[in-house]
């Protein structure tokens, strides 16, 4: 064990003193990369750290002093945004719509995930196939059926409408994730399980669902995001203010209040709050995810 | 006996499988797949004012998209501007975003940070962003010609979103500072899963730093950097949000940051055109054959490059 770490500790030795003997150019260059990666950092953060900033500052002081600093903090902004510009209700709107989509998918997705995995019956590959093709259905190609789908449903300007679009627009994804997960299980867990008389339905609700739970988080997360930034469908789908989700809202506001530039900002952070919130629990989820697939 | 409760997990009753399997294929079916099937249909027949089907008219309705004004302006013109802004696009993610990525990778402990850095412009919501951009470079009162004027550069503090020549550059730069954070992931990835033994032997045969990028790193990379380009083009050809929040439905300012998804909007929902649904549905056969075609293209080009190299 002590030959094994100790055989390291040479190597570094000997790197040492090249290092050393290396000339500036070396330092130079690496403090110009350091000072570039910082640089881009900032890029990156101050706009957005200038939205939240200036979503605490007074209108007069953002006109007179476009540099977000110094704040004198005030809540007028978001007093104004939440209740003049009806914010309130774009964000409960915003997310009941979300929830229910996600929830929904989730809940039909799991059971023909497990099915497709677990057992065999007639036209299973064909049906796991029509599924994953749904990956690949660009968005904009189907709206227009589909807002006629709506219309003859009579579902147009009605929340119910967006959420069967993007449950259904959740499907494929998460039936390719939870099969994944479903094949990784055991299959010895679910013997044991109906060995002790449970039914396919119990040993599927109380055995293998649980075990999937970190598959489960994934895709709440991801099918989270897209919904809750959409901004075409509800545009498409909906007609009335008190119904508008986040997106459209955020558009109406921009058209009405263009020159209240304080309460912009703040209908911005506002929709960007639960993100931040759901990023912060979800950090490494959401990072594992974007790279699954790719090194090792 | 396990071997006898595997044999009765085989026989699950089609009651059971049906009921697992059918909500999920219910739903999919009829509000994603069949509407998706039916807008390839759509194209071909002519409407009358909204959902009433006049009949089957071949191919009129692209022959209308291709030759009667004012498509024959505006559907160049946001294709061109599609295309500039995925080359644009392309351009500074395989540059920045692979040198910021590349140089990441040598800094281990700071490398997560800086990751998650990069990528928060890529958790905000397309269209906050666009709207977050237009205050900031807000000709009067936006921070960022505030700035430039404060540093001595008055000649930069332009009207970056009002210029029809720079308003696209712009979209660009706005689309690159959301985007970027997803390559630094995804080359980071790619580079992590790249054997350090590559390296010190090239080091041992006295390669450069810049050497060994070229002919280790980049070739090694070129099945992400394929991901990067061809995930970029479907991303730039289908932005909706993005333009929309930055210059309006019709691509202000003078069409400068027009897109077909925009078009597309208009022409379904704004047109008040008796057959608006059959040369929209068109439209929107036109950007799935250019989304599909591009795609496969490129798949083929770096399937290809990546046989070259191995």
């Amino acid at each position: 064990m002590t030959a094994v770490l100790s055989e390291p500790a040479a190597l570094d030795d000997r790197a040492a003193p090249t290092a050393r003997r290396l000339p500036g150019r070396a330092f130079w260059w690496q403090a110009v990369v350091v000072l570039a990666l910082c640089g881009y950092a900032a890029v990156s953060v101050i706009p957005l750290v200038t939205m939240i900033l200036n979503s605490f500052r007074s209108h007069l002081a953002i006109a007179t002093e476009p540099w977000p600093w110094p704040v004198d903090p005030t809540l007028q902004n978001y007093v104004n945004a939440w209740t003049k510009a009806s914010f309130s209700t774009y964000t409960i709107n915003s997310l009941v719509v979300t929830i229910a989509s996600v929830a929904l998918s989730t809940v039909v997705a799991l059971p023909a995930a497990y099915a497709i995995a677990r057992w065999r019956f007639r036209g299973r590959e064909f049906v796991e196939a029509l599924f994953i093709s749904g990956l690949f259905i660009p968005f904009m190609l189907a709206i227009l059926p589909m807002f006629h789908l709506m219309d003859a449903l009579r579902l147009i300007d009605n929340p119910l409408s967006l959420v069967l679009v993007y449950a259904a627009n959740g499907i494929p994804f998460s039936i390719f994730v939870f099969a994944a997960f479903f094949r990784h299980l055991p299959a010895e867990l679910e013997e044991a399980a109906m060995i002790d008389g449970a039914g396919p339905v119990r040993s599927f609700l109380s055995v293998s669902v649980p075990l999937v739970r970190p598959a489960i988080a994934t895709v709440v997360v991801f099918r989270f995001v897209p919904i809750w930034n959409d901004f075409l469908t509800p545009l498409v789908l909906l007609r009335s203010p008190e119904k508008f989700t986040l997106g459209v809202g955020l558009s109406k506001f921009f058209g009405e209040y263009q020159t209240d530039w304080a309460s912009l900002f703040a209908g911005l952070v506002i929709a960007t709050v639960p993100l931040l919130v759901l990023f912060i629990v979800a950090t490494r989820q959401i990072i594992t995810g974007i790279t699954a697939g790719i090194g090792k | 006996m396990s071997r006898a409760a595997k044999g009765a997990g085989r026989r699950t009753p089609p009651v059971v499988i049906a009921a697992f399997v059918l909500p999920a294929f219910a739903l999919f079916a009829v509000v994603l797949l069949y509407p998706m099937l039916s807008a390839l249909a759509y194209s071909l027949f002519e409407w009358g004012g909204g959902t009433k089907l006049v009949g089957f008219n071949w191919f009129d309705n692209f022959v209308v998209l291709f030759t009667e004004r004012p498509f024959t302006t505006q559907l160049p013109n946001a294709l061109f501007n599609n295309l500039v802004v995925f080359v644009g696009t392309l351009l500074l993610q395989n540059t920045i975003g692979l040198f910021l990525a590349v140089q990441l990778n040598r800094f281990e402990r700071a490398r997560r940070l800086f990751q998650v850095l990069y990528t928060t412009p890529y958790l905000v919501s397309p269209l906050v962003v666009g709207y977050l951009w237009t205050l900031l470079l807000a000709p009067s009162f936006g921070p960022v010609n505030a700035v430039l004027r404060a540093v001595g550069l008055d000649a930069l503090a332009l009207p970056w979103l009002g210029d029809p020549a720079l308003a696209l550059p712009t979209l660009v730069l706005v689309s690159v500072w959301q985007w970027i954070g997803f390559p630094v992931l995804l080359y980071g990835a790619g580079l992590a899963g790249i054997s350090p033994e590559l390296h010190e032997a090239a080091k041992i045969d006295g390669a450069t730093g810049l050497r060994q990028f070229w002919h280790i790193t980049l070739p090694l990379l070129v099945p992400v950097i394929g991901t990067v380009s061809i995930l970029t083009y479907i991303g730039s050809m289908e932005s909706f949000a993005l333009p929309y929040a930055l210059g309006g439905v019709s691509g202000s300012p003078a069409g400068a940051t027009d897109m077909l998804s925009l078009l597309f909007f208009r022409t379904s929902f704004q047109s008040g055109a008796p057959n608006a649904l059959g040369v929209s549905s068109a439209l929107a056969t036109v950007m799935f054959v250019l989304v599909l075609a591009g795609a496969l293209l490129g798949r083929r080009l770096f399937a290809r490059q990546e046989a070259k190299i191995s």
